[in-house]
């Protein structure tokens, strides 16, 4: 069966029909051909497919289509504006934080969710909060430095300026 | 991978919902979070006919203490009960198994309500719920029951609950002087369900008598199982370590695991009893403080 969705992406609303059972990810990927938000192991447990619904980290390859009609999606395109780095995005830069670049979209978006609820984590809690995102590449070291550092950088930013 | 093909009904009001349920018939299941269910029916181990989302009902998502109770809605997230002061503050049995739930992504979005209603025993919830002696509250065609968690969970992804009934509410102790609950499973990786897991659940007296216990086990029986041997024995005494170390045992040689690739049945037993003695001892120290 079809039906009529409409939903904010990065900001920008879209209509769209849809299968009931098409998941969010590819509607993401193959219906608005952004490609930012990848299919790694397509059974919710690498985080390689996850985008901000409503400011929260989702797996949208777990997640039906149909179901984020009239949600606010940020997938890692929508993250800054075009030609910027949001601060995360610096700190992966920065701290090479990636080596091949297939987990760091999810990655991203991950820590954009735990910095909102803990702005200060100690190590053990990034390891933690990004424990739904798997990385083959980096062994992780300086995916928890790079999110060390975007912590201090958002901290920075909310303090009012002297 | 993507499921089998079906119908997605969004309810919006809880009256929809069991009125949808009831007139599509047995192919039509329930979806709260999705994050049990999708996964299945992608693995086409699940092909309802037709998906009623439930997850757009307003009011159904709350946690908050009425007279002895905490009542949590169905529909709760497990990321706020992790989020929430109240847990937080009072009831670290929660934050310990919410912890070592799946990860924080599918935290987001998988709610307490489909956790227990899934009737898995490899889910953490059931066994808090088993000791806690919580009280499941459904609303069905025919309106409201009260479920007490012993007569819950039937059989391998079966429950009391009929096809069109939801589940509205979950009750449990509200958290006072005495009492105390702590929760550990081990895992193999992070998002992997129990080798075994273990909830403990206790309640002190003024002169430090163990006034109730609740013992109830992750992934080691077909169907989540309390361990009432082990808890008469705790049962108005005054708790040493002796006393824990039996009840360790009792857990270790009434539950029912089978061996599988997360261990052999012997290893899965001598958790359970490890596990039963730490959180006994962890639960003890909550309920002193
Ligand atoms: C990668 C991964 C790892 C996981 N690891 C763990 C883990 O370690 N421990 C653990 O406990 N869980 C784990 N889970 C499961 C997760 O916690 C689920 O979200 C949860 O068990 C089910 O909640 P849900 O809201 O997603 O339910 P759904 O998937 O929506 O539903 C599950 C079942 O319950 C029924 N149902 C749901 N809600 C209601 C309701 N309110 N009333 C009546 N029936 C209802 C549905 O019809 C369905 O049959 C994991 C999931 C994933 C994807
Ligand atoms: S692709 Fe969604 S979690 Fe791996
Ligand atoms: S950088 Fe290659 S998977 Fe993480």
């Amino acid at each position: 069966m079809k039906h009529n969705i409409t939903l904010k992406i990065n900001g920008q609303s879209v209509s769209a029909e849809v299968d009931s059972r098409m998941l969010l990810v590819h509607f993401i990927r193959e219906h608005l051909s952004m490609t930012g938000t990848h299919i790694g192991c397509d059974t919710s447990n690498c985080g390689a497919c996850t985008v901000l619904l409503n400011g929260k980290s989702v797996k949208s390859c777990t997640y039906l289509a149909v179901r984020a009609d009239g949600a606010e999606i940020t997938t890692i395109e929508g993250l800054s504006p075009e030609g910027t780095n949001h601060p995360i995005q610096q700190a992966f830069h920065d701290q090479h934080g990636l080596h091949c670049g297939f987990c760091t979209p999810g990655m991203i978006l991950r820590t954009v969710d735990l910095l909102k609820h803990n702005p200060n984590p100690t190590e053990s809690e990034i390891r933690w909060g990004i424990s739904g995102n798997l990385c083959r590449c980096t062994g992780y070291n300086n995916i928890v430095k790079a999110i060390q550092q975007a912590a201090k950088e958002m901290a920075k930013e909310k303090q009012p300026a002297v | 991978m993507i499921p089998a093909n079906f119908t997605y009904h969004r309810a919006n009001s809880l009256k929809e919902a069991i009125s949808l349920v009831e007139s599509l018939g047995e192919e039509a299941k329930f979806m709260s979070g999705g994050h049990s269910l999708l996964p299945m029916m992608k693995l086409r181990f699940a092909t309802p006919e037709h998906i009623v989302d439930i997850s757009k009902i307003e009011g159904l998502s709350f946690i908050r203490e009425e007279g002895d109770l905490l009542k949590i809605g169905g529909l709760t997230t497990q990321s706020e009960m992790e989020y929430s002061e109240l847990i937080r503050r009072n009831y670290p049995i929660f934050l310990d198994a919410i912890k070592l739930t799946a990860d924080p992504s599918v935290r987001n979005v998988g709610t307490i309500g489909g956790n227990i209603a899934h009737g898995d025993a490899a889910n953490d919830q059931p066994a808090l719920m088993l000791a806690m002696r919580a009280t499941i509250i459904a609303e069905g065609p025919n309106g409201r029951k009260s479920i007490p968690i012993d007569e819950f969970f039937h059989g391998f992804y079966m429950t009391a609950l009929e096809p069109a009934d939801v589940l509205v509410e979950i009750h449990v102790p509200k958290a006072k002087k005495g009492c105390g609950g702590a929760y550990y499973k081990m895992e193999r990786k992070v998002g992997d369900y129990a080798t075994a897991g273990v909830a403990v659940y206790v309640q002190l007296d003024g002169n430090g008598t163990c006034s109730e216990a609740g013992i109830g086990l992750t992934n080691v029986s077909a169907v989540p199982m309390r361990v009432d041997r082990a808890e008469d024995l705790l049962r108005g005494k005054k708790i040493t370590p002796d006393l824990i170390d039996q009840a360790g045992a009792l857990a270790a040689e009434d539950c029912e695991p089978t061996s599988d690739l997360r261990g052999s049945e012997a290893y899965k037993r001598s958790l359970v009893h490890t596990l039963t003695k730490r959180m006994l001892n962890k639960a003890l120290e909550r309920a002193g403080q």
